[in-house]
């Protein structure tokens, strides 16, 4: 209770600052609506549906496409530190891919797939592959090479040696990637669904361009809440035990 | 003084090295780590590998485990070559090599969890009882990073015990420990020797570490490393690193070493 209190203190006060500011009239209301407007937009998008069918649809592409990002992210990671061959070739492509925005690929996967979810799934998949396999090769390029001397000396020989002794080893490493490849993902995804309509399903990408449209700033705010609060949300559920075991079992908690 | 052939036991020869030679090349320079190694380590017997640093007795260590290959040579653990990594010689080397992402449980396990023929219920029952021999069985679900760096090479010692192995290789395993933690755990380490007969090489560049707990020590010389000279020693067990008797096998060992050493004396690690 007392590490929520200050929590909780801070976001009230830093609504009821905003919806003073904008009530006093030192906002414009057009440019920055209140609070309680916000308010008001989220609760009757709930009610009627749209924001929850919003949300599924986004929801459905991120998990999609990152786990299928993981899965060959990590596929990749490991032949590329596993042989020089894939180093050279696939690792430089990955260096290079990763540093351009995934929402570069639009134009392309528009017109390989059309406005069709392969699409999207294309450019999430695009946004997070690289970061993965980069992290992956780079976990598995630190370990100390005495961790896979001692496992051998006890017995242990080539695929039981990558399971049990490598990539726990990199874990590390490759947690903080799955962290780097959800946040560009998540970006990719959103650019995406703001800049390409796919016909299949309206995302939260989607709504927020329709705000935009429509000036509807409450709408534009209220979906950009929702989005922060599914950045948060996944962050502490999905990495948050992860990143606890790995502070725990290597002593790198800071107290 | 005597050669390794006046160690007569009855003992069958469980590790021999014959003409064990290794070079390593680099771009810029090789290195000639080991000139015509001839060794023989009996059943049960604890030999000791002295020299400075530098004389290749690491890379003795790591030819007899099987993880690097002589360039000539032939190595043999009861009769049969030894071409690789194998879990009846299992080292333990300068730094304890512990997986931090397994608990202390988790690291003794991992070896014995290599070897099938043993029942889930088996196994935790041969970790434990390893870990209460080297006084760790209170700490059998700490952490790594825990334990001080003495429990950490107990640890270790529980780790590379516990599969059974009939040859256990130590890599200067209590080097990078404090005077007194080193001294508590020679006395440690002959107990559990002493219940557990294993055949031992153990690599030192610590005179008194070698007489106290080696049946013989093997004096090697650097650049390139050779078997300079061999010395058994007749000390009754448990030795206390301290004695007047161990002080005077160590001193003959290192001048015999510094004899040797004269061009370039400063290189004596000790």
């Amino acid at each position: 209770m007392k590490r929520w209190l200050p929590i909780i203190l801070f976001f009230v006060a830093l609504v009821v600052a905003w919806e003073w500011l904008v009530r006093a009239g030192m906002w414009s209301r057009v440019l920055v609506p209140a609070p309680s407007e916000v308010g008001k937009y989220l609760i009757a998008s709930v009610a009627n549906g749209t924001l929850l069918k919003a949300s599924w649809v986004t929801l459905k592409r991120l998990v999609l496409g990152y786990l299928a990002g993981f899965v060959l992210g990590h596929s990749l990671g490991i032949l590329i530190a596993r042989f020089k061959f894939f180093k050279n070739t696939i690792g430089l492509l990955a260096l290079g891919l990763q540093s351009l925005p995934s929402i570069c690929w639009a134009p392309l996967a528009l017109l390989w797939f059309g406005q069709t979810e392969t699409a999207m799934f294309f450019i999430v998949i695009m946004g997070s592959v690289w970061s993965i396999a980069l992290a992956t090769d780079a976990g598995v390029r630190h370990v100390p090479p005495l961790y896979v001397w001692a496992a051998r000396t006890m017995g242990s020989r080539g695929v039981h040696t990558w399971a049990k002794v490598i990539l726990p080893a990199a874990l590390p490493f490759i947690v903080s990637g799955m962290k780097q490849g959800w946040a560009f993902a998540w970006r990719s995804l959103m650019a995406a669904e703001i800049y390409i309509t796919i016909l299949t399903g309206f995302g939260l990408g989607h709504l927020l361009h329709y705000g935009r449209e429509l000036h509807a700033m409450d709408a534009v705010l209220g979906i950009m809440i929702v989005i922060i609060v599914i950045g948060l949300l996944t962050d502490k559920l999905l990495f948050s035990p992860f990143e606890k075991f790995i502070h725990r079992r290597w002593g790198t908690e800071k107290e | 003084m005597t050669t390794g052939e006046e160690i007569k036991s009855v003992a069958p020869v469980k590790l021999a090295l014959e003409g064990v030679s290794k070079t390593f090349r680099t771009r810029r320079a090789s290195v000639h780590a080991l000139d015509n190694v001839s060794l023989d380590v009996r059943e049960g017997e604890f030999v000791c590998l002295f020299g400075p640093s530098g004389c290749g007795k690491t890379t003795l260590l790591n030819i007899i485990a099987g993880l690097e290959l002589p360039d000539s040579g032939r190595v043999t653990a009861d009769g049969k070559p030894v071409t690789g990594a194998g879990s009846d010689r299992l080292v333990l080397f300068q730094e304890s090599a512990l997986f931090p992402w397994l608990d202390v449980m988790g690291n003794v396990l991992f070896g014995l969890k290599l070897k099938p023929k043993l029942k889930p219920k088996e196994r935790q029952e041969v970790a434990e009882f390893y870990l209460k021999l080297v006084g760790l069985e209170k700490f059998t679900h700490a952490n790594i990073h825990e334990l001080s760096g003495g429990m950490k090479q107990r640890a270790a010692l529980a780790r590379a015990l516990a599969p059974n192995p009939r040859v256990l290789l130590m890599d200067e395993p209590f080097a990078s420990l404090d005077a007194l933690t080193r001294e508590q755990l020679y006395g440690d380490f002959q107990a559990i020797w002493e219940k557990r007969k294993k055949t031992i090489v153990f690599v030192t560049h610590n005179a008194r570490e070698a007489v106290c707990l080696g049946d013989r020590v093997v004096l090697f010389s650097p650049h390139p490393g050779r078997v300079q000279e061999q010395f058994a020693i007749g000390l009754p067990r448990p030795r206390d690193i301290n004695s007047v008797d161990l002080a005077k096998y160590a001193t003959e060992i290192t001048r015999a070493l510094k004899r040797d050493l004269k061009p370039d004396l400063h290189e004596v690690a000790e």
